[in-house]
Protein backbone atom coordinates (compact mmCIF):
# COMPACT_ATOMS: atom_id res chain seq x y z
CA UNK A 1 0.00 0.00 0.00
CA UNK A 2 2.86 2.23 1.05
CA UNK A 3 4.40 2.00 -1.92
CA UNK A 4 1.05 2.33 -4.29
CA UNK A 5 1.48 5.86 -2.16
CA UNK A 6 4.08 7.02 -2.73
CA UNK A 7 4.63 6.57 -6.38
CA UNK A 8 0.78 7.87 -6.96
CA UNK A 9 2.54 11.03 -4.65
CA UNK A 10 5.58 11.30 -6.76
CA UNK A 11 3.08 11.73 -9.88
CA UNK A 12 1.27 14.65 -8.63
CA UNK A 13 4.20 16.33 -7.06
CA UNK A 14 5.63 16.00 -10.28
CA UNK A 15 1.95 17.49 -12.02
CA UNK A 16 1.88 20.47 -9.28
CA UNK A 17 5.63 21.54 -9.92
CA UNK A 18 5.20 21.68 -13.91
CA UNK A 19 3.03 24.28 -14.48
CA UNK A 20 3.80 24.57 -18.29
CA UNK A 21 2.53 21.42 -19.18
CA UNK A 22 -0.51 22.37 -16.70
CA UNK A 23 -1.71 25.08 -18.44
CA UNK A 24 -0.45 23.57 -21.98
CA UNK A 25 -2.64 20.63 -21.42
CA UNK A 26 -5.64 23.26 -20.45
CA UNK A 27 -5.39 24.62 -24.33
CA UNK A 28 -6.78 21.73 -26.14
CA UNK A 29 -10.24 21.58 -24.32
CA UNK A 30 -9.92 25.56 -24.04
CA UNK A 31 -9.99 25.71 -27.42
CA UNK A 32 -12.78 23.33 -28.50
CA UNK A 33 -14.95 24.47 -25.62
CA UNK A 34 -14.95 28.49 -27.15
CA UNK A 35 -14.33 27.58 -30.38
CA UNK A 36 -17.13 25.00 -30.73
CA UNK A 37 -19.02 26.02 -28.01
CA UNK A 38 -20.05 29.57 -29.12
CA UNK A 39 -19.14 28.49 -32.84
CA UNK A 40 -22.10 25.84 -32.92
CA UNK A 41 -24.15 27.10 -30.36
CA UNK A 42 -26.69 28.96 -32.38
CA UNK A 43 -26.72 26.26 -34.95
CA UNK A 44 -27.10 23.66 -32.11
CA UNK A 45 -30.23 25.97 -30.53
CA UNK A 46 -31.79 26.41 -33.65
CA UNK A 47 -31.81 22.32 -34.77
CA UNK A 48 -33.51 22.04 -31.61
CA UNK A 49 -30.65 20.66 -29.56
CA UNK A 50 -31.30 23.29 -26.74
CA UNK A 51 -28.22 25.37 -24.95
CA UNK A 52 -24.93 23.86 -26.96
CA UNK A 53 -22.37 24.84 -23.80
CA UNK A 54 -24.34 22.87 -21.51
CA UNK A 55 -24.33 20.04 -23.87
CA UNK A 56 -20.69 20.34 -24.93
CA UNK A 57 -19.01 21.08 -21.01
CA UNK A 58 -19.37 17.55 -19.55
CA UNK A 59 -17.69 16.16 -22.95
CA UNK A 60 -14.80 18.85 -22.50
CA UNK A 61 -14.44 17.86 -18.94
CA UNK A 62 -13.61 14.79 -20.16
CA UNK A 63 -11.70 15.42 -22.57
CA UNK A 64 -9.60 17.02 -20.02
CA UNK A 65 -9.52 13.57 -17.97
CA UNK A 66 -8.77 11.87 -21.22
CA UNK A 67 -5.75 13.57 -22.83
CA UNK A 68 -4.12 13.77 -19.22
CA UNK A 69 -4.86 10.77 -18.07
CA UNK A 70 -3.47 8.93 -21.42
CA UNK A 71 -0.35 11.16 -21.13
CA UNK A 72 0.62 10.51 -17.63
CA UNK A 73 -0.08 7.29 -18.14
CA UNK A 74 2.16 6.82 -21.33
CA UNK A 75 5.39 8.72 -18.97
CA UNK A 76 6.47 5.51 -18.36
CA UNK A 77 8.11 5.70 -21.82
CA UNK A 78 9.56 9.14 -20.52
CA UNK A 79 10.54 7.43 -17.83
CA UNK A 80 11.90 4.57 -19.42
CA UNK A 81 14.35 6.95 -21.24
CA UNK A 82 15.35 8.99 -18.50
CA UNK A 83 15.81 6.00 -16.50
CA UNK A 84 13.59 6.55 -13.39
CA UNK A 85 11.75 3.46 -14.63
CA UNK A 86 14.75 0.96 -13.48
CA UNK A 87 15.13 2.09 -10.01
CA UNK A 88 11.39 0.85 -9.46
CA UNK A 89 11.67 -2.58 -11.49
CA UNK A 90 14.67 -3.65 -9.48
CA UNK A 91 13.00 -2.94 -6.33
CA UNK A 92 11.68 -5.71 -4.15
CA UNK A 93 8.04 -4.66 -4.75
CA UNK A 94 5.87 -6.10 -6.88
CA UNK A 95 5.05 -5.04 -10.27
CA UNK A 96 1.14 -5.09 -9.45
CA UNK A 97 1.76 -2.36 -7.15
CA UNK A 98 4.13 -0.40 -9.36
CA UNK A 99 1.52 -0.22 -11.86
CA UNK A 100 -1.45 0.50 -9.83
CA UNK A 101 0.97 3.19 -8.01
CA UNK A 102 1.65 4.81 -11.41
CA UNK A 103 -2.27 4.26 -12.56
CA UNK A 104 -3.52 5.71 -9.89
CA UNK A 105 -1.01 8.33 -9.63
CA UNK A 106 -2.04 9.59 -13.51
CA UNK A 107 -5.97 9.38 -12.29
CA UNK A 108 -5.35 11.58 -9.34
CA UNK A 109 -3.59 13.93 -11.84
CA UNK A 110 -6.31 13.72 -14.74
CA UNK A 111 -8.75 14.02 -11.93
CA UNK A 112 -7.62 17.73 -10.68
CA UNK A 113 -7.38 18.50 -14.43
CA UNK A 114 -10.68 17.61 -14.92
CA UNK A 115 -12.16 19.65 -11.84
CA UNK A 116 -10.24 22.79 -13.46
CA UNK A 117 -11.64 22.41 -16.77
CA UNK A 118 -14.68 22.18 -15.08
CA UNK A 119 -14.12 25.27 -13.15
CA UNK A 120 -13.24 26.82 -16.95
CA UNK A 121 -16.74 25.74 -18.01
CA UNK A 122 -18.57 27.32 -15.40
CA UNK A 123 -16.94 30.48 -16.07
CA UNK A 124 -18.03 30.31 -19.33
CA UNK A 125 -21.86 29.89 -18.69
CA UNK A 126 -22.16 26.13 -17.91
CA UNK A 127 -24.81 25.18 -14.99
CA UNK A 128 -24.85 22.45 -12.77
CA UNK A 129 -29.02 21.32 -12.67
CA UNK A 130 -28.72 18.78 -10.31
CA UNK A 131 -26.12 19.73 -6.97
CA UNK A 132 -27.08 17.15 -5.24
CA UNK A 133 -25.85 14.84 -7.86
CA UNK A 134 -22.44 16.62 -7.94
CA UNK A 135 -20.67 13.53 -5.96
CA UNK A 136 -22.19 10.97 -8.56
CA UNK A 137 -20.95 13.40 -11.60
CA UNK A 138 -17.15 13.72 -9.46
CA UNK A 139 -17.48 9.60 -8.71
CA UNK A 140 -17.72 9.23 -12.79
CA UNK A 141 -14.87 12.00 -13.22
CA UNK A 142 -13.01 10.01 -11.28
CA UNK A 143 -13.44 6.27 -12.73
CA UNK A 144 -12.74 7.71 -15.91
CA UNK A 145 -9.78 8.78 -15.13
CA UNK A 146 -8.78 5.96 -14.08
CA UNK A 147 -9.54 4.02 -16.82
CA UNK A 148 -8.35 6.70 -19.37
CA UNK A 149 -4.99 5.87 -17.01
CA UNK A 150 -4.88 2.83 -17.06
CA UNK A 151 -4.69 2.71 -21.19
CA UNK A 152 -1.71 5.24 -21.04
CA UNK A 153 -0.22 3.01 -18.53
CA UNK A 154 -0.67 -0.30 -20.64
CA UNK A 155 0.58 1.88 -24.12
CA UNK A 156 3.59 2.92 -22.39
CA UNK A 157 4.39 -0.60 -21.16
CA UNK A 158 4.51 -1.58 -24.52
CA UNK A 159 5.94 1.10 -26.79
CA UNK A 160 9.49 1.85 -25.93
CA UNK A 161 10.30 5.34 -27.19
CA UNK A 162 8.16 8.37 -27.97
CA UNK A 163 8.60 7.92 -31.91
CA UNK A 164 4.82 6.40 -31.87
CA UNK A 165 3.39 9.20 -29.68
CA UNK A 166 1.47 11.02 -32.96
CA UNK A 167 0.32 7.60 -33.50
CA UNK A 168 -1.20 7.16 -30.56
CA UNK A 169 -2.68 10.74 -30.69
CA UNK A 170 -4.22 10.59 -33.86
CA UNK A 171 -5.59 6.96 -33.89
CA UNK A 172 -6.48 6.58 -30.53
CA UNK A 173 -7.00 9.01 -28.12
CA UNK A 174 -8.73 11.91 -30.94
CA UNK A 175 -10.87 9.02 -32.31
CA UNK A 176 -11.79 7.93 -28.17
CA UNK A 177 -12.91 11.61 -28.04
CA UNK A 178 -14.67 12.14 -31.25
CA UNK A 179 -16.67 8.90 -31.75
CA UNK A 180 -18.05 9.60 -27.87
CA UNK A 181 -20.74 11.83 -28.12
CA UNK A 182 -18.79 14.56 -26.44
CA UNK A 183 -19.28 16.76 -29.35
CA UNK A 184 -22.84 15.63 -30.65
CA UNK A 185 -25.98 13.41 -30.14
CA UNK A 186 -25.92 10.14 -31.34
CA UNK A 187 -29.21 10.01 -32.54
CA UNK A 188 -29.93 9.80 -35.92
CA UNK A 189 -26.34 8.80 -36.93
CA UNK A 190 -25.52 6.13 -39.44
CA UNK A 191 -25.39 2.83 -37.69
CA UNK A 192 -21.27 1.78 -38.40
CA UNK A 193 -20.52 5.40 -36.14
CA UNK A 194 -23.22 4.49 -33.62
CA UNK A 195 -21.78 1.12 -33.22
CA UNK A 196 -18.70 3.02 -32.99
CA UNK A 197 -19.45 4.91 -30.37
CA UNK A 198 -21.27 2.37 -28.60
CA UNK A 199 -18.31 0.17 -28.52
CA UNK A 200 -16.26 3.23 -26.65
CA UNK A 201 -15.99 3.23 -23.31
CA UNK A 202 -15.77 7.38 -23.20
CA UNK A 203 -18.85 7.41 -24.47
CA UNK A 204 -20.01 5.94 -21.49
CA UNK A 205 -18.03 8.55 -19.55
CA UNK A 206 -19.31 11.56 -21.45
CA UNK A 207 -22.93 10.66 -21.09
CA UNK A 208 -22.60 9.14 -17.45
CA UNK A 209 -21.38 12.96 -16.65
CA UNK A 210 -24.14 14.29 -18.95
CA UNK A 211 -26.62 12.81 -17.01
CA UNK A 212 -25.16 12.95 -13.47
CA UNK A 213 -24.99 17.04 -14.00
CA UNK A 214 -28.58 17.30 -15.69
CA UNK A 215 -29.90 14.92 -13.17
CA UNK A 216 -31.92 13.45 -16.23
CA UNK A 217 -34.03 10.14 -15.74
CA UNK A 218 -33.66 9.44 -19.50
CA UNK A 219 -29.81 9.25 -19.37
CA UNK A 220 -28.97 6.07 -16.96
CA UNK A 221 -26.05 7.19 -15.01
CA UNK A 222 -26.15 3.89 -13.27
CA UNK A 223 -25.62 2.06 -16.06
CA UNK A 224 -22.98 4.02 -17.51
CA UNK A 225 -21.07 4.05 -13.80
CA UNK A 226 -21.53 -0.41 -14.41
CA UNK A 227 -20.43 -0.30 -17.99
CA UNK A 228 -17.28 2.20 -16.82
CA UNK A 229 -16.48 0.31 -13.83
CA UNK A 230 -16.13 -3.22 -16.01
CA UNK A 231 -13.96 -1.43 -17.96
CA UNK A 232 -12.02 0.07 -15.87
CA UNK A 233 -11.32 -3.33 -14.01
CA UNK A 234 -10.54 -5.11 -17.30
CA UNK A 235 -7.94 -2.61 -18.15
CA UNK A 236 -6.27 -2.31 -14.97
CA UNK A 237 -5.53 -5.84 -14.88
CA UNK A 238 -4.50 -5.80 -18.52
CA UNK A 239 -2.11 -2.55 -17.94
CA UNK A 240 -1.06 -3.98 -14.59
CA UNK A 241 0.07 -7.27 -16.69
CA UNK A 242 1.73 -5.67 -19.31
CA UNK A 243 3.81 -3.65 -17.29
CA UNK A 244 4.96 -6.79 -15.17
CA UNK A 245 5.85 -7.91 -18.49
CA UNK A 246 8.39 -5.09 -19.06
CA UNK A 247 12.24 -5.90 -19.68
CA UNK A 248 15.15 -3.56 -19.98
CA UNK B 1 42.15 -19.32 20.04
CA UNK B 2 40.20 -17.49 18.66
CA UNK B 3 40.12 -18.06 14.63
CA UNK B 4 40.93 -15.12 12.64
CA UNK B 5 37.66 -14.94 9.80
CA UNK B 6 39.45 -14.54 6.33
CA UNK B 7 38.06 -10.86 4.37
CA UNK B 8 37.44 -12.69 1.67
CA UNK B 9 35.14 -16.23 1.96
CA UNK B 10 32.27 -17.91 0.00
CA UNK B 11 31.18 -16.76 -3.41
CA UNK B 12 28.29 -14.11 -2.99
CA UNK B 13 28.00 -14.06 -6.66
CA UNK B 14 27.78 -17.43 -8.65
CA UNK B 15 27.14 -17.70 -12.22
CA UNK B 16 27.26 -21.02 -14.61
CA UNK B 17 27.30 -21.12 -18.11
CA UNK B 18 25.16 -17.69 -18.45
CA UNK B 19 23.66 -17.69 -22.00
CA UNK B 20 21.80 -14.56 -23.76
CA UNK B 21 20.13 -15.06 -27.35
CA UNK B 22 18.62 -12.48 -29.58
CA UNK B 23 17.50 -15.07 -32.12
CA UNK B 24 20.87 -16.20 -33.22
CA UNK B 25 23.21 -13.46 -31.81
CA UNK B 26 24.47 -14.88 -28.70
CA UNK B 27 25.20 -11.59 -26.35
CA UNK B 28 26.52 -13.65 -24.02
CA UNK B 29 28.19 -17.33 -24.44
CA UNK B 30 28.59 -19.59 -21.72
CA UNK B 31 30.20 -16.84 -18.85
CA UNK B 32 30.90 -18.63 -15.66
CA UNK B 33 32.67 -16.79 -13.14
CA UNK B 34 32.61 -16.53 -9.22
CA UNK B 35 32.66 -12.82 -6.88
CA UNK B 36 33.80 -13.94 -2.99
CA UNK B 37 31.73 -11.64 -0.55
CA UNK B 38 33.64 -8.92 0.45
CA UNK B 39 35.60 -8.11 -2.54
CA UNK B 40 35.87 -5.56 -5.06
CA UNK B 41 35.05 -7.45 -8.53
CA UNK B 42 35.83 -5.72 -11.97
CA UNK B 43 34.22 -6.44 -15.33
CA UNK B 44 35.87 -5.70 -18.10
CA UNK B 45 35.08 -5.77 -21.87
CA UNK B 46 35.10 -3.38 -24.96
CA UNK B 47 31.66 -2.03 -26.32
CA UNK B 48 29.15 -4.52 -27.29
CA UNK B 49 31.09 -6.90 -25.15
CA UNK B 50 28.08 -7.92 -23.37
CA UNK B 51 28.72 -6.69 -20.02
CA UNK B 52 25.44 -4.93 -19.89
CA UNK B 53 23.32 -7.55 -20.53
CA UNK B 54 25.26 -9.72 -17.70
CA UNK B 55 24.49 -7.28 -15.07
CA UNK B 56 20.84 -6.84 -16.53
CA UNK B 57 20.50 -10.95 -16.01
CA UNK B 58 22.33 -10.48 -12.53
CA UNK B 59 20.28 -7.90 -10.89
CA UNK B 60 16.61 -9.71 -12.19
CA UNK B 61 15.85 -7.22 -15.73
CA UNK B 62 16.02 -9.54 -17.95
CA UNK B 63 15.71 -13.16 -18.10
CA UNK B 64 18.46 -15.46 -19.03
CA UNK B 65 17.98 -17.81 -22.01
CA UNK B 66 20.10 -20.41 -20.43
CA UNK B 67 22.49 -21.43 -17.44
CA UNK B 68 22.40 -20.65 -13.39
CA UNK B 69 22.65 -17.72 -11.27
CA UNK B 70 23.20 -16.98 -7.48
CA UNK B 71 23.11 -13.69 -5.78
CA UNK B 72 23.56 -13.58 -1.92
CA UNK B 73 22.41 -17.76 -1.99
CA UNK B 74 19.28 -16.45 -4.25
CA UNK B 75 18.20 -17.69 -7.55
CA UNK B 76 17.06 -15.02 -9.36
CA UNK B 77 14.63 -16.83 -11.58
CA UNK B 78 12.82 -18.21 -8.37
CA UNK B 79 13.42 -15.68 -5.69
CA UNK B 80 13.26 -12.88 -7.44
CA UNK B 81 12.60 -10.65 -4.12
CA UNK B 82 15.03 -11.65 -2.26
CA UNK B 83 17.54 -11.13 -4.97
CA UNK B 84 16.21 -7.80 -5.06
CA UNK B 85 16.47 -7.29 -1.64
CA UNK B 86 20.27 -8.14 -1.74
CA UNK B 87 21.40 -5.60 -3.76
CA UNK B 88 21.84 -1.94 -4.59
CA UNK B 89 22.72 -0.66 -8.19
CA UNK B 90 23.53 2.40 -10.21
CA UNK B 91 23.29 2.46 -13.34
CA UNK B 92 25.14 3.38 -16.42
CA UNK B 93 22.62 6.50 -16.58
CA UNK B 94 20.69 8.14 -14.04
CA UNK B 95 18.10 6.82 -12.60
CA UNK B 96 16.83 9.35 -10.58
CA UNK B 97 13.86 11.72 -11.46
CA UNK B 98 14.83 14.49 -11.91
CA UNK B 99 11.64 16.24 -10.93
CA UNK B 100 12.25 15.65 -7.02
CA UNK B 101 14.92 16.44 -4.22
CA UNK B 102 17.65 14.50 -3.05
CA UNK B 103 15.91 13.61 -0.10
CA UNK B 104 12.66 13.30 -2.15
CA UNK B 105 14.52 10.60 -4.21
CA UNK B 106 16.10 8.85 -1.44
CA UNK B 107 12.75 9.02 0.41
CA UNK B 108 11.10 7.09 -2.13
CA UNK B 109 13.90 4.68 -2.45
CA UNK B 110 13.58 3.81 1.19
CA UNK B 111 9.90 3.11 0.82
CA UNK B 112 10.07 0.94 -2.15
CA UNK B 113 12.81 -1.18 -0.19
CA UNK B 114 10.63 -0.77 3.08
CA UNK B 115 13.13 0.52 4.84
CA UNK B 116 11.47 1.90 8.25
CA UNK B 117 10.84 5.74 8.19
CA UNK B 118 12.92 5.82 11.49
CA UNK B 119 16.21 4.25 10.34
CA UNK B 120 15.39 5.66 6.83
CA UNK B 121 15.47 9.15 8.08
CA UNK B 122 18.74 8.35 10.22
CA UNK B 123 20.46 6.75 7.34
CA UNK B 124 19.24 9.49 4.46
CA UNK B 125 21.65 11.81 6.74
CA UNK B 126 24.01 9.66 7.08
CA UNK B 127 24.59 8.96 3.37
CA UNK B 128 24.07 11.82 2.44
CA UNK B 129 27.07 13.51 4.52
CA UNK B 130 28.66 10.39 3.06
CA UNK B 131 28.99 11.45 -0.46
CA UNK B 132 28.86 15.59 0.50
CA UNK B 133 25.46 16.39 -0.93
CA UNK B 134 24.06 17.45 2.82
CA UNK B 135 24.03 21.14 1.82
CA UNK B 136 22.00 19.94 -1.51
CA UNK B 137 19.20 17.96 0.34
CA UNK B 138 16.09 20.07 -0.76
CA UNK B 139 17.71 20.97 -4.44
CA UNK B 140 15.85 19.53 -7.40
CA UNK B 141 17.82 16.53 -9.10
CA UNK B 142 17.84 18.21 -12.56
CA UNK B 143 20.22 21.28 -10.61
CA UNK B 144 22.42 18.78 -9.94
CA UNK B 145 26.11 18.09 -12.25
CA UNK B 146 26.87 14.56 -13.46
CA UNK B 147 29.09 13.63 -10.23
CA UNK B 148 26.51 15.18 -8.21
CA UNK B 149 24.08 12.49 -9.57
CA UNK B 150 26.28 9.58 -9.59
CA UNK B 151 27.12 10.04 -6.03
CA UNK B 152 23.09 10.97 -5.26
CA UNK B 153 23.04 7.46 -6.51
CA UNK B 154 25.43 5.30 -4.83
CA UNK B 155 23.83 6.74 -1.60
CA UNK B 156 20.42 5.52 -2.60
CA UNK B 157 21.81 2.09 -3.81
CA UNK B 158 23.00 2.03 -0.10
CA UNK B 159 20.25 3.49 1.96
CA UNK B 160 18.53 -0.41 2.68
CA UNK B 161 22.35 -1.86 3.38
CA UNK B 162 22.63 -4.68 0.98
CA UNK B 163 25.87 -6.46 0.66
CA UNK B 164 25.77 -6.19 -2.39
CA UNK B 165 26.43 -3.39 -4.97
CA UNK B 166 26.51 -2.98 -8.67
CA UNK B 167 28.20 -0.37 -10.52
CA UNK B 168 27.81 -0.28 -14.01
CA UNK B 169 30.24 2.33 -15.28
CA UNK B 170 30.15 4.38 -12.25
CA UNK B 171 32.64 7.39 -13.37
CA UNK B 172 32.05 7.66 -16.75
CA UNK B 173 32.07 11.16 -18.01
CA UNK B 174 33.13 12.17 -14.87
CA UNK B 175 36.24 14.71 -14.28
CA UNK B 176 39.68 12.66 -12.25
CA UNK B 177 38.74 14.65 -8.98
CA UNK B 178 35.33 13.52 -8.94
CA UNK B 179 36.29 9.63 -10.50
CA UNK B 180 38.74 9.76 -7.47
CA UNK B 181 36.20 10.19 -4.99
CA UNK B 182 34.24 8.11 -6.12
CA UNK B 183 36.43 5.35 -5.41
CA UNK B 184 36.89 6.82 -2.22
CA UNK B 185 33.75 6.45 -0.88
CA UNK B 186 33.23 3.23 -2.37
CA UNK B 187 36.37 1.52 -1.32
CA UNK B 188 35.36 3.09 2.13
CA UNK B 189 32.35 0.70 2.03
CA UNK B 190 34.21 -1.89 1.28
CA UNK B 191 36.49 -2.25 3.76
CA UNK B 192 34.14 -0.48 6.81
CA UNK B 193 30.35 -2.20 6.12
CA UNK B 194 32.27 -5.42 3.90
CA UNK B 195 29.71 -4.83 1.04
CA UNK B 196 30.73 -6.81 -2.11
CA UNK B 197 31.52 -4.30 -5.16
CA UNK B 198 30.31 -5.57 -8.53
CA UNK B 199 31.95 -2.77 -11.10
CA UNK B 200 32.13 -2.60 -14.81
CA UNK B 201 34.50 -0.20 -16.01
CA UNK B 202 36.68 1.08 -19.34
CA UNK B 203 39.21 2.63 -17.54
CA UNK B 204 41.84 -0.04 -17.06
CA UNK B 205 43.83 1.91 -14.63
CA UNK B 206 40.62 2.32 -12.32
CA UNK B 207 40.31 -1.47 -12.32
CA UNK B 208 43.85 -1.86 -11.98
CA UNK B 209 43.85 0.19 -8.52
CA UNK B 210 41.07 -0.67 -6.89
CA UNK B 211 39.82 -4.51 -8.41
CA UNK B 212 40.75 -7.39 -5.74
CA UNK B 213 39.84 -8.84 -8.94
CA UNK B 214 38.77 -9.12 -12.54
CA UNK B 215 37.48 -10.93 -15.19
CA UNK B 216 37.40 -9.40 -18.93
CA UNK B 217 34.91 -10.36 -21.49
CA UNK B 218 34.83 -10.32 -24.83
CA UNK B 219 32.46 -10.88 -27.80
CA UNK B 220 30.29 -12.70 -24.84
CA UNK B 221 32.80 -14.88 -23.46
CA UNK B 222 35.04 -14.34 -20.61
CA UNK B 223 38.60 -14.49 -22.37
CA UNK B 224 40.22 -13.79 -18.76
CA UNK B 225 40.30 -13.71 -14.72
CA UNK B 226 42.23 -13.29 -11.69
CA UNK B 227 43.70 -10.71 -9.93
CA UNK B 228 45.31 -7.54 -11.96
CA UNK B 229 48.92 -8.73 -11.72
CA UNK B 230 47.79 -12.33 -12.42
CA UNK B 231 46.70 -10.65 -15.66
CA UNK B 232 49.11 -9.12 -16.55
CA UNK B 233 51.68 -11.73 -15.70
CA UNK B 234 49.78 -14.19 -18.05
CA UNK B 235 50.30 -11.93 -21.09
CA UNK B 236 52.95 -10.27 -20.11
CA UNK B 237 51.76 -6.72 -19.68
CA UNK B 238 53.19 -4.16 -18.32
CA UNK B 239 49.87 -2.26 -17.59
CA UNK B 240 45.90 -3.72 -16.91
CA UNK B 241 45.38 -1.98 -20.53
CA UNK B 242 47.75 -3.47 -22.36
CA UNK B 243 46.72 -7.05 -21.29
CA UNK B 244 43.47 -6.34 -22.16
CA UNK B 245 44.35 -4.62 -25.28
CA UNK B 246 46.28 -7.96 -26.15
CA UNK B 247 43.50 -10.10 -25.00
CA UNK B 248 40.13 -8.34 -27.26
CA UNK B 249 42.53 -6.90 -30.02
CA UNK B 250 43.22 -3.89 -31.19
CA UNK B 251 39.84 -3.31 -33.34
CA UNK B 252 37.40 -0.57 -32.68
CA UNK B 253 34.09 -1.64 -31.35
CA UNK B 254 30.64 0.67 -32.14
CA UNK B 255 28.12 0.63 -29.33
CA UNK B 256 25.71 1.29 -32.11
CA UNK B 257 23.65 -1.09 -33.57
CA UNK B 258 23.72 -2.40 -37.23
CA UNK B 259 20.66 -1.07 -39.41
CA UNK B 260 19.39 -4.81 -38.88
CA UNK B 261 19.69 -4.00 -34.98
CA UNK B 262 17.69 -0.94 -35.11
CA UNK B 263 15.01 -2.66 -37.27
CA UNK B 264 14.38 -5.13 -34.74
CA UNK B 265 14.15 -2.34 -31.92
CA UNK B 266 11.41 -0.75 -34.26
CA UNK B 267 9.47 -3.69 -34.45
CA UNK B 268 9.91 -4.49 -31.02
CA UNK B 269 8.30 -0.37 -30.09
CA UNK B 270 5.85 -2.00 -32.18
CA UNK B 271 4.41 -4.28 -29.44
CA UNK B 272 6.38 -7.68 -31.37
CA UNK B 273 7.79 -8.50 -28.48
Amino acid sequence: MKVIYILCLRQIKRYLRARARMIGSLGQPLLFLLAMGFGFGPIFQKAGGGNYIQFLAPGIVIMGILFTAVFSGIEVIWDRQFGFLKETLVAPVSRLHIALGRTLGGAVVAFIQGLVVLGICLLVGFRIEAIAWLPIALLVMFISAVLFAAIGTAIGSVLEDMQAFPLIMNFLVMPLFFLSGALFPMKGLPRPLILAMEWNPVTYAVNGLRGAFAHSPLTGVGGDLVVLLVVTGALVSLSAYLFSRIEL
Amino acid sequence: MISSKPLITDPIIEVRDLVKRYGDFAAVDGVSFAVPAGSIFGFLGPNGAGKTTIVKMLTTVLRPTGGSISINGYDPAHAQRRVRESFGIVFQDSSLDSELTALENLELHGVLYGVPSGIRRRRMGELLNLVELWDRRNAFVKTFSGGMKRRLEIARALLHEPPIIFLDEPTIGLDPQTRNHIWQYIQTLNTERHITVFFTTHYMDEADRVANEVAIIDRGKIVSRGSPDAIKAQVQAATLEDAFISLTGEAMRTEEGSSLDQMRALGKAWGRR
